[in-house]
């Protein structure tokens, strides 16, 4: 059923009876050309791409609980590309030239919203670092401005320019940023795949790997055994154990971000806005809830919730930023376990074991990389090759010394 | 969540800082080769349970700490000064 | 006037005068907003998120999903206001929010219309035609509908506060149950915090007719509160809702401090966020009453049964003229038994169950079911349909009583999943669901005020055992002990009209069934896609009534279909309590330089460079611009003395017989070789290869020395020098110290600077004395000070520690004498500009991606001896070809200025991503050469020196051809720093 204004219009005269399941139930088969490990954002992405750009349509998504049930439902839904590495900018451009059609394509509404973001600056040497991504962004043609103060001023009212701690100097308008649907996004997702014949298994949990002379050739699951020449794992904040159960390690800790969401209110905040001075960023949902959040809780987790420090340390930055919002009032909390890597950049590529797949790390990022990254891991996992949108996206990087460290952190996956 | 610093007593986490697995105090030899240090410095176990960590009482008595905690639950099983656990180890 | 003549606990004594949507309306103290609403006959009081619904009170507590208010006007105005815990005060004025024009007739109830077409989840299926139509069109008139309240726009200028408290024992909750476990544990010897979210201790008890040994149940309540507060362990901190549970026993809760008052005192916060760490809790929060789904029950005048009875008993409102009544239980009757007490006209009681009987004189429908209702703006009439067939009711106000569900919020904080109770049909909290939390009374299936009672002194006495102590002799008071009976009954199947499960966000059984039918079928799926639970009560009265129409639908139990789980916080919290303290200057600590009064008498210009403040120049009379000040500074520097302030660096004094081992672990260059008397510049790698910082490494004795880092590594650079003490080789001898704060230090600058030192050291410091890269123990006044011969500006130059109490005299010393020398002070520009001049590097380039090599310093890092970082930096990518090189630029051409941040292109290439070979770091005008120069990062940089190569700045609009060139501008030789 091809969804429009016209189908809505049609079945709700007639009590929206006719409405068909948005993706089916099937019981797994004995086996697939290639089973996708997880029903996430990535992971049905992946599995669409496969089906669609590649053809291959014998594909399972397995996933423990419910799709969409870890990071692609607990995130701020930002999406942007304003990187500081060529590595990064060229896949999370390519990202949104992939979201830009991505309702089309999917026949779904995600609600992409090219809002634009702003990045504000507090020194002249974040100015320059801003006019760094900037460049970066106009190099990709994915435009990109430089802000004076004056223009904040002009823009954004209501940001603190009176008694700060940290001025505003400027800021980089990223204009092709901006936010999603974030359920919606595997939803579409899910309804495309399934609509290829992909088979969408959902409370399937994996539970071992038969690895036979160093070869996936099949996944034990709590439903039976299906065998399959390829696996892909796109299980983000359990990517640690899920390469254990295939024998290797990984150069990720996983760590707890939080998210925070006011009560709905009237439309105040026009686009996103990054305060890196004080890690916080925030935009209005189209609810009319105001989304925010921060750095990481700082500790390794998979508690999928946080404490209060760094919930106070947002709301604090909050308050330093825009004080119109001391009276909206927050609504709801939850943390998402993150699969932080060491140098704080994703990794596609293959694994120790042949034939083993792997889509992790993406720090606190996923959400917007899941075009890209499905599109990527498809390619990687049909063919064979490196994706050129994400050919440095390797696990090799950390013997080489090629490392993608936007942040100059370092190995230390708490502080990317 | 609170931690109990062996020096200090129970205190607000606020006070620490975490620096990551304790696998950190094995340093390779310095002719171990560049793979062991690979190895050291990126690769962790990263397990859904009991883990052995590393945090700094960067706001009490700046000792380094070896916590062993579940990182499904949050919840601390013991901490012991990082030196006495290394001058044990040896 | 609904209001009863008497009865109740708001004290008629004082007259309050508020106004809602202009009106202007009297109520009493001890009123809710909600309270008072009802006493003035008002039941339009909001419009729900989607459809504009009208809608009236539903509850009388936090888990309203209806009255939110736009409480106040002007800049000040408070959005989403819960009308029924809102305290009603003199003055107070509110308005009713998402309506346009009016309440009573609001544009967008046009929504309700389209209701067929606007089911859930129907926006993923449209509004994608035509493409650009979505952020243009289609989102901005969603974004206009949607939302409750609005903010202002402006500033928040309340006064918030935080605070952390510790205690035995956190009650939460102060119903019977909690009463009595504040008051064992308090007996008992325990420190006992007991919170509670309404204004009155006491619960259900000041709403219910209830006797306690004895005495009315409020009574008994008011008693046990006058106990609790003499006595000095306790504190009590009603207005306090705790709204999430932590690890290790930490509890976040809301006071409202003065949101109650007219006119509160200017030192008073208006909330106050508490931080409580408690060695044991209980939690005896409660039950929320549940409502029951039937077409049109979302008409202003339906009501929860309990609140019916909150209205009546507590507040002397009776909400309605003619009160009917739908249970499932017997909380229904006990409603009409007490309204028949007040004087109310019940027009009839409709119990789902069939055998039941009245229990006083009002007209029962046994067996019956409310169907329908009307009444646009207001409930007119029921339908009711039983054996006996259907039938019209009249009546104002339909009190519904569909059980109760136990608070079991704060035990789901923590991923607990509560479990199912079939005989109360609900769920109660998992056990241990929070470590050190105990659950007792109504909030765990108790319901009866004697088993919450005892329920309540139990688990404080429990909690006393674990603490160590004895549980005091207790006697309980009589309570009733009535056992619940329920008939589960969740929503009426049977009608065309829709029945309503949340009522703010306008989800329908309907919705459910569209969510079942589309495959949305786990209950996290049927929420997020019919909105059902997301609104501001965050499901309090919604989320098992749903789950319930999906259990229904998949023909399994509740249990078999899912649970309910909560995150914090239990109800809303304003960020500006949240982030009290965070607004304005208090975000970040200050940090000032002993110079800074006297820099700030200089007229000095100050930026922040993280927690510090330092001056960027010293401008003088006639300089217009920060370059003519800059430039003279530099001048002034490279001429004749210039003096800064530059305490902030990161100072360590390491001493002990292995501290020179240490010293060559952690730096790249050997350490142990330094003489004594002498200084060496020294850099730290991390051990992934990368520098950590760079910094002057001094020995003062045979095993002391002091280092200094940059100020922004200073904290990381003393945490690793730590972590290898402790962490990694805790048998070196060796201590340090930070002494950043303790020692005031000073750089003097410039080929006069010795003149000006000599003069102020009461020793000799002769160049053959105190050589370049020499060091001293000198005294200043006979005061004992350090002199360090370390320079970042290629000039002649010293640094003076002074302990810090005296920087500030120093400091004004060492002005007077560079005025006298021709010399004065400069500040962090002409600092930074000297350093590019003479190819130092600044935290541009030291950002943690780069190793030694690449910033031009990789023959420090000495080949001899092993030390932190050295075997990682040695990976093929950083060793191999086209690695990055920090290198100088120079214009071909006159250039007005170098771009931070601009890429670099070979000449002819593309400029595309991928094609970009390096980019400019830092950069300056400099005096000395009268052009531009820069810092920058270039492939293979230094064998590319003379190459002509692109700087492109599209987002500045800047383009130039550079020559690739030393970093070295200024002095090449260092004869100025020796001589």
């Amino acid at each position: 059923m091809r969804y429009s204004a016209w189908e809505v219009f049609r079945n709700g005269l007639t009590g929206n009876k006719a409405w068909k399941p948005v993706w089916r139930d099937p019981e797994p088969k004995q086996r697939y050309d290639v089973v996708i490990v997880g029903g996430g954002g990535h992971g049905l992405a992946t599995a669409y791409y496969l089906a669609r750009v590649h053809g291959i349509r014998n594909v399972a998504v397995l996933e423990r609980g419910y799709i969409g049930g870890g990071n692609s439902g607990r995130n701020t839904t930002i999406i942007r590309a304003n990187y500081m590495s060529t590595a990064n900018v060229k896949f999370y451009s390519h990202c949104i030239k992939l979201w830009e059609n991505l309702e089309q394509e999917l026949n779904y509404n995600v609600m992409f919203s090219q809002r634009g973001l702003v990045a504000l600056g507090h020194s002249d040497g974040q100015m320059e670092a801003m006019a760094r991504r900037a460049n970066f962004c106009q190099l990709e043609g994915d435009g990109g401005e430089v802000w004076s103060l004056e223009e904040c001023r002009r823009q954004m009212p209501y940001l603190n320019y009176d008694d700060p701690r940290f001025p505003i100097y400027g800021a980089h308008w990223h204009p092709n940023g901006g936010t999603a649907r974030h359920d919606a996004v595997v939803w579409g997702y899910a309804r495309g795949a399934d609509r290829l014949g992909v088979d969408i298994i959902q409370n399937c949990a994996v539970q071992g790997f038969r690895i036979e002379a160093g070869k996936v050739v099949g996944v034990e699951t709590s439903r039976g055994f299906i065998g399959t020449t390829k696996v892909g794992m796109a299980v983000a904040g359990r990517s640690g154990e899920v390469a254990a159960m295939a024998g290797f390690r990984l150069p990720i800790e996983s760590h707890v971000l939080q998210a925070f969401v006011t009560e709905g209110l009237k439309p105040v905040l026009p686009t996103v806005i990054g305060f890196g001075m004080g890690h916080f960023y925030i935009s209005q949902s189209d609810k009319g809830g105001l989304v925010f959040g921060g750095d990481l809780d700082g500790y390794n987790s998979y508690a999928q919730r946080g404490n209060l420090p760094m919930m106070e340390h947002v709301a604090e930055a909050g308050m330093a930023l825009m004080p119109m919002i001391g009276k909206s009032k927050l609504l709801r909390s939850w943390g998402g376990i993150n699969d932080m890597t060491m140098d704080g950049s994703p990794i596609i590529d293959r694994s120790p074991v042949e034939n083993f797949f792997i889509n992790t790390g993406w720090c606190y990022g996923g959400f917007k990389a899941i075009t890209g990254g499905g599109d990527a891991f498809a390619h990687l996992i049909a063919t064979g090759n490196y994706h050129p949108a994400a050919d440095k996206f390797t696990l090799k990087r950390f013997e080489t010394g090629e490392l993608i460290d936007e942040t100059g952190a370092g190995p230390r996956p708490g502080r990317h | 969540m609170r931690i109990d610093c062996p020096n200090c007593g129970s205190r607000d986490r606020r006070e620490f800082q975490y620096l990551g697995a304790a696998v950190l105090m094995d340093r390779p030899a310095p002719d171990a080769g560049e793979q062991a240090f690979v190895e050291y410095v990126y690769f962790r176990e990263n397990p859904a349970g009991a883990h052995r960590e590393l945090w700094l009482h960067e706001m009490g008595c700046r000792s380094w700490i070896v916590a062993e905690r579940n990182m499904g639950t949050h919840e601390f099983a013991s901490t012991r000064l990082a030196a006495d656990v290394k001058r044990g180890a040896k | 006037m609904s209001r009863l003549t008497s009865g109740g606990q708001i004290d008629r004594t004082q007259p309050l005068r508020f106004s809602f949507d202009g009106k202007s309306l009297a109520g009493f103290k001890g009123d809710t907003l909600a309270s008072a609403l009802l006493a003035n006959d008002i039941r339009l009081v909001g419009r729900s998120f989607k459809y504009h619904r009208p809608r009236g009170i539903l509850s009388a507590g936090s888990e309203e999903p209806n009255a939110l208010m736009q409480l106040g006007q002007g800049d000040q105005t408070t959005p989403n206001v819960r009308a029924t815990t809102q305290e009603l005060y003199d003055g107070l004025i509110a308005a009713s929010q998402n309506r346009f024009p009016s309440l009573a007739f609001d544009l967008l109830s046009v929504n309700d219309l389209m209701a067929p077409f606007f089911g859930a989840g129907f926006y993923y299926k449209t509004f994608m035609w035509p493409k650009s139509f979505w952020e243009k069109v289609y989102e901005p008139f969603i974004r206009r509908a949607a939302g409750l309240g609005r903010l202002s726009g402006k500033a928040d200028r309340a006064l918030y506060d935080k605070a952390f408290a510790h205690c035995d024992l956190l009650v939460i909750g102060g119903g019977p149950a909690g009463l009595m476990a504040a008051l064992t544990a308090a007996r008992g010897g325990l420190d006992v915090i007991l919170a509670d979210e309404d204004f009155a201790f006491g619960g259900r008890l000041n709403s219910e007719t209830v006797e306690i040994a004895g005495q009315p149940g409020a009574g008994w309540a008011a008693q046990v509160v006058t106990e609790l507060a003499g006595m000095a362990n306790v504190r009590l901190m009603p207005r306090t809702t705790v709204t999430g549970a932590y690890d290790g026993g930490t509890y976040a809760a809301l006071q409202r401090v003065s949101h109650h008052l007219a006119d509160p005192a200017d030192h008073l916060p208006l909330e106050t966020f508490w931080r409580i760490a408690a060695r044991r809790t209980i939690l005896a929060g409660g039950a929320i009453e549940r409502p029951i789904a039937f077409a049109n029950n979302d008409r202003p005048g339906v009501m929860m049964a309990s609140a019916v009875r909150s209205y009546a008993n507590r507040f002397a409102v009776l909400p309605g003229q003619k009160i009917s009544l739908f249970t499932n239980n017997d909380d229904g009757h006990r409603t009409a038994l007490d309204l028949l007490r007040l004087g109310a006209d019940i027009a009839a009681v409709v119990d789902t169950r069939g055998d039941v009987a009245a229990m006083g004189d009002y007209p029962l429908i046994t067996g019956g079911q409310v169907t329908g209702t009307s009444g646009r703006l207001g409930l007119k009439s029921i339908t009711v349909s039983s054996a006996s067939g259907r039938l019209k009711v009249a009546t104002d106000c339909l009190a519904v009583s569909g059980g109760w569900n136990p608070s079991v919020h704060l035990t789901c904080h923590m991923n607990g999943r509560p479990v199912w109770r079939e005989d109360i049909a609900a769920f109660v909290p998992a056990d241990n669901a929070i470590p050190g939390m105990r659950v007792a009374g109504a909030a765990n299936g108790d319901f009866s005020t004697h088993a919450a009672l005892s329920a309540g002194a139990a688990a404080a006495a429990e909690a006393l055992g674990d603490l160590g102590k004895p549980a005091p002799a207790t006697v309980f008071p009589a309570a009733e002990d009535a056992p619940i009976q329920l008939e589960p009954f969740w929503h009426f199947t049977g009608s065309k009209g829709r029945a309503w499960l949340d009522l703010q966000n306008d989800v329908t059984t309907k919705d459910v069934a569209l969510a079942h039918r589309e495959n949305f079928r786990s209950v996290e799926h049927m929420k997020r896609y019919t909105t059902l639970g997301m609104a501001t009560d965050q499901g309090k009265t919604s989320n098992v009534g749903g789950l319930a129409v999906m259990a229904d639908l998949t023909q399994r139990s509740i249990p078999e279909t899912g649970t309910t789980t909560f995150r914090p916080p239990y109800s809303p919290v304003a960020l500006g309590a949240l982030g009290a303290h965070g607004a304005g200057k208090d975000f970040a600590p200050s940090r000032f330089l002993p110079s800074d009064a006297l820099a700030r008498e200089l007229g000095a210009h100050f930026i922040e460079m993280g927690v510090w403040y330092r001056p960027s120049l010293f401008p003088q009379s006639g300089e217009t611009h920060w370059r003519q000040t800059c430039d003279r500074e530099m001048r002034m520097v490279r001429s004749a003395v210039g003096i800064t302030d530059i305490t902030p660096f990161g100072k360590i004094d390491v001493q002990g017989a292995d501290a020179a081992v240490l010293l060559d672990l952690v730096y790249a260059n050997t350490m142990s070789s330094l003489k004594q008397g002498r200084v060496r510049y020294g850099v730290m790698l991390r051990e992934d290869g990368m520098a950590l910082d760079d910094g002057t490494c001094a020995r003062l004795g045979e095993d002391h020395f002091v280092l200094t880092t940059t100020a922004g590594a200073a904290s990381d650079v003393f945490a690793h020098l730590e972590f290898c003490t402790q962490v990694l080789r805790p048998e070196l001898d060796v201590q340090f110290f930070s002494v950043t704060d303790q020692w005031a230090q000073f750089s003097i600058a410039g080929p006069r600077s010795r003149e000006l030192v000599s003069g102020l050291c009461d020793e000799d410091i002769s160049n053959e004395r105190i050589p370049y890269m020499a060091c001293a123990e000198v005294t200043i006044g006979g005061i004992g000070c350090r002199l360090f011969r370390i320079s970042f500006s290629g000039e002649q130059s010293y640094e003076i520690a002074i302990p810090a109490r005296y920087g500030e005299a120093l400091a004004r010393e060492l002005g007077q004498r560079a005025a006298a020398l021709g010399g004065g002070w400069y500040g962090l520009e002409a600092l930074n500009a000297l350093r590019i001049e003479k190819g130092y590097l600044t935290h541009a380039e030291m950002t943690g991606q780069y190793t030694a090599d690449a910033l031009g310093i990789g023959g420090m890092v000495s080949a001899k001896k092993d030390c932190i970082g050295k075997v990682l930096s040695q990976r093929s990518a950083l060793v191999g070809p086209g690695k990055m090189e920090l290198i100088g630029l120079k214009p071909v051409s006159p250039l007005k200025q170098f771009s931070g941040g601009a890429f670099l292109f070979s000449q002819g290439a593309r400029q595309v991503l991928g094609n970009e070979e390096g980019h400019v770091t830092s950069h300056c005008y400099s005096p000395s050469l009268d052009h531009v120069i820069a810092m920058a990062f270039l492939r293979d940089g230094r064998s590319r020196l003379g190459e002509h190569i692109i700087m492109k700045d599209n987002a500045r609009g800047i383009e130039a051809v550079c020559e690739v060139c030393p970093m070295v501008h200024v002095d090449p030789d260092g004869e100025r720093l020796r001589g």
